[in-house]
């Protein structure tokens, strides 16, 4: 056994996020960690990185049988455990060779030795499969390239276990397939991964034994042939996943917003979009589908003048042409875009909840640039209340509310300034199941009371259940609209990845 | 409601932590320096000194304080407070302008300095500290250029009056205190009373968290006692300077701008996340370029007060003035990152910087070793904030 880890229990001040957690990983295996987001895998793997130092947790973390107690990452890295995060930790102005012996420089009296740099991440960079020179930048590359740069970082450290926290994520399927061949090569030379993935048909073929977490408790670990992915979703969820999506039967109303024959492109001209023509009726729900890099997030924030250049097309809001470039005119005509990463993009963290929801609305609650406080306050509760946020007051500081609670507080920011056109883009990222039931009846909701809603995501269960009609993007064209009777995993997936719209839609 | 709205003793030290350890520091300063100058330096005459003595950092403070919180920072204070006070000292003595007409064109060249920063900070996209240090080195130069390198002066007595002047008696003119002063004292601390009231009714009516009674009247009375310390110093001296009065005034106005207006709320949030902030449709460019403007007329504002203080422009004044500014703010708990700090907590840091110059020069205290106190004060207390902050989070 390479790796223990014994009923760890991990608590927060808002409550347990471990509660007796146990995990074995044989040398040389891909273990997969599997879970619903807030289940506890990131925590117990900061555990055993030592993010979270010995005794702050209880329970037990053996390494060859031998008990370990970390005091920071340095130290677990020492013990040959090395994790490549999700946000990864490379330096983009720097080379790949400086960047995989960052903090390893070979070097005799503080001199580098460039010859041994080389040599030495050329050798690695063969392990990971990337043929590229070593001092190519690493901004230059793509993000699959630098998943596989980060992981020749590890091997160059002699890690024992490499720890990789949803590789794929963020990458294309060709690129996904080359990492997963690269790590089943690993494999072959005896190195040991734990694989925590969401993606569960990759982990299904990917890993030797997997390990499911549930509510801070380790529920299972099963080999990868006693699976199928309905067990594996069982095992997860531990209830049946039936009505998430409340559905009801709508009229759809005149079309609200209407998107002619949008073109734009970015400083780089690296990507570009190419006559792009959407229509969102009222009373309905537009889905949007496609790949990572398709151009949908572009879409929208080109729409916000918030990127790219534009280079023609036309914008009409309630049949009337909308002129308008920047945030605040898109914004007050009546158009309203909850952003794809709310940290980034949608919340000020350190402040209040209050402060948040009224961020884009504060001249409803002020007078001649006089903020009213009794007011503010009071438009700010109702909304907490109508949203369910749960939170002590609404004086919290957003940043340390959960994450389906912040995405209720952008929902709510939105909401006050009472929009013609919602605009959700992966409304329910990163958020667990049940706030996703909430913020999928609160869509619902907002749809009924007359609000046109463009739902933007890369979970196609989530489009398949929420929205009446999707249309689907592929390198900055759309390729095809499905309505809901005819949308499928398989149809959106065809369209997303480039198949003739024609031959989908009339098959 | 009285249950889960009040919170208790310890978290009104944790959540004030920043505050009790500053005034704290403050006090052990004086205390030190009341010591070593055998009370000399607790004297109200020379506490009156050092209040004059803090005005103009403790006004461009207030300034820096809003400037850092939208993550930029402005070098230049010092030299252009030093320009306008120049700029004033030529109007009236090279031109013979009136006070009036001298301040009214001081406070627009101010304001017209800071816009020209604004448009390189905010449209141009240079560094705010660029552009700043540019203007930094450019203004020193103007400083010798409108002066052409010699002192002018003398200004008019009205004009003196803004950097020297106390307030008159009203009736009992010859008694030891200045009557007009307890009067404004009184005024003073019967609104700050009713408005912790007001704002304590608020919070409960919105079923916010509140100390309890018993720890809040203490609060209040305490913070009641040290406004009428402070005031009833200056009473017993000669009178409220009319810079205090300023500084008071300037004070009030900027927080009343960072905490109820619109125009503040969005400075902060352009600290906090200036991305999140544009996509909900704040326009960063005339915000900052508003920001700016208005810390140009509160620089010229204190330049004003500098030259009437010294009854001259020299061609050295407002040297160092932005150093002190910034480690104002900072040991008043602003956050170099952006979307953090208070008002208030500027003027104490103010305070304390003025008081280490007032109290070393008491001393006698060699103006090399003088510069090294005080840089490794500004490091000791930033390190104390950094570990403090580390420790809660």
């Amino acid at each position: 056994m390479l790796l223990e880890m014994r009923s760890i229990i991990k608590e927060f001040p808002g409550g347990r996020a471990l509660d007796g957690v146990s995990l074995d990983v044989i040398q040389g295996e891909i273990h997969g960690l599997v879970g619903e987001n807030g289940a506890g895998k990131s925590t117990l793997m900061k555990v055993l990185s030592g993010v979270y130092p010995h005794g702050s947790y209880q329970g037990e973390i053996l390494v060859n049988g031998a008990a370990c107690r970390f005091r920071g990452i340095r130290e677990s890295e020492t013990a040959g455990i090395a994790i490549i995060h999700q946000e990864l930790a490379l330096v983009p102005q720097l080379s790949i060779a400086e960047n995989i012996l960052l903090g390893q420089e070979p070097s005799s009296f503080g001199v580098i030795d460039q010859e041994r740099a080389l040599q030495e991440s050329e050798r690695v960079l063969q392990q990971v499969g990337l043929d590229l020179p070593p001092h190519t930048l690493v901004r230059e590359l793509g993000v699959g390239q630098q998943q596989q740069v980060a992981i020749a970082k590890a091997l160059q450290k002699q890690a024992l276990i490499l720890i990789l926290d949803e590789p794929t994520a963020a990458l294309s399927d060709d690129e996904a397939d080359i990492l997963l061949d690269i790590l089943r090569d690993l494999r072959q030379r005896g190195v040991t991964c734990i694989y925590i993935s969401h993606r569960l048909q990759e982990v299904l073929s990917l890993c030797d034994r997997i390990t499911v977490i549930r509510d801070g408790r380790s529920i299972a670990t099963k080999t990868g042939s006693e699976l199928t992915e309905q067990a594996l979703v069982g095992l997860m969820v531990g209830r049946e996943l039936a009505s998430i999506y409340p559905r009801q039967e709508r009229t759809v109303g005149e079309p609200v917003l209407e998107i002619r024959s949008w073109c734009a492109e970015s400083s780089g001209g690296s990507l570009r979009l190419q006559d792009v023509s959407l229509t969102v009726q009222k009373n309905e729900i537009l889905g949007l589908a496609g790949l990572v890099g398709s151009g949908r997030t572009e879409l929208l924030m080109s729409l916000f003048g918030a990127w790219g250049r534009v280079t023609s097309g036309s914008l009409l809001l309630q049949g009337a042409p909308l002129a308008a470039n920047t945030p605040q005119q898109v914004i007050a005509a009546g158009i309203s875009l909850a952003s794809e990463d709310r940290k980034r993009y949608g919340l000020v963290l350190g402040q209040s909840v209050r402060s948040n929801i009224t961020l884009p609305n504060l001249t409803q609650v002020a007078r001649r640039g006089v903020i009213n406080e009794q007011q503010e306050l009071d438009e700010a509760e109702s909304y907490r209340q109508q949203l369910a946020i749960r939170c002590a007051t609404v004086e919290q500081p957003v940043g340390t509310l959960s994450g389906g609670n912040q995405q209720k507080v952008v929902l709510a920011k939105w909401l006050m300034t009472h929009p013609t056109v919602l605009i959700l883009d992966e409304p329910t990222r990163g958020i667990d199941i049940g706030a996703r039931a909430e913020i999928y009846a609160l869509i619902n909701r907002m749809v009924d009371d007359g609000i046109a809603v463009l739902v933007i995501s890369s979970e196609l269960p989530e489009l398949l259940g929420l929205c009446d009609r999707i249309a689907v993007m592929h390198e900055g064209r759309i390729t095809g609209e499905l309505s809901r009777a005819e949308a499928s995993q398989e149809r959106i997936m065809l369209l997303a990845t480039g198949y003739s719209e024609k031959g989908a839609t009339d098959a | 409601m009285h249950d889960q709205t009040t919170v208790n003793l310890k978290m009104l030290f944790k959540t004030n932590m920043r505050q009790f350890t500053m005034i704290a520091a403050l006090l052990l300063i004086w205390l030190l320096f009341s010591i070593a100058t055998d009370g000399v330096f607790l004297s109200p005459r020379n506490l009156s000194n050092l209040f004059l003595q803090t005005v103009t950092v403790a006004i461009v403070a207030c300034g820096m304080v809003l400037i850092i919180v939208t993550g930029n920072i402005d070098l230049s204070v010092g030299s252009v407070a030093g320009f306008c006070g120049a700029v004033a000292a030529v109007l009236q003595v090279n031109f013979g302008w009136g006070t009036v007409a001298t301040i009214g064109a001081v406070l627009l060249t101010g304001v017209a300095i800071g816009a020209w920063h604004g448009f390189w900070v905010a449209w141009k996209q240079v560094p705010a500290f660029i552009v700043t240090l540019a203007s930094m080195l450019a203004f020193r130069g103007a400083i010798l250029a409108v002066t052409g390198g010699s002192t002018i002066s003398p200004m008019h007595d009205s004009f003196k009056v803004i950097g020297t002047g106390y307030l008159p008696d009203i009736r009992f003119d010859g008694t030891s205190f200045n009557d007009t002063s307890a009067l404004l004292t009184i005024a003073f601390l019967i609104i700050y009373l009713l408005m912790e009231a007001g704002k304590r009714r608020n919070l409960i009516a919105h079923g916010l968290p509140v100390l309890p009674l018993g720890l809040d009247s203490l609060r209040i009375g305490l913070t009641a006692l040290a406004i009428a310390a402070v005031c009833g110093v200056m009473i017993f001296n000669e009178g409220f300077p009319y810079a205090v009065l300023l500084l008071v005034l300037v004070v009030l106005v900027c927080r009343f701008v960072a905490e109820r207006t619109v125009f503040g709320r969005r400075l902060y949030a352009i600290g906090g996340n200036s991305e999140a902030a544009l996509l909900s449709g704040i326009d960063l460019k005339k915000n900052l370029m508003g920001l700016y403007m208005l810390f140009g007329g509160l620089t010229a504002l204190a330049g004003m007060v500098m030259t009437a203080r010294l009854n001259a422009a020299t061609t050295s004044a407002g040297v160092n003035m932005e150093l002190d500014a910034i480690a104002a703010a900072v040991i008043g708990g602003t956050s170099l990152m952006g979307g953090e700090g208070k008002i208030t907590g500027a003027v104490i840091g103010a305070l304390i910087m003025s008081s280490l110059d007032n109290g070393m020069s008491l001393m006698n205290l060699d103006s090399a070793y003088q510069y090294i106190i005080k840089g490794l004060i500004l490091l000791t207390a930033v390190w104390a904030d950094v570990a403090m902050r580390r420790r809660k989070g």
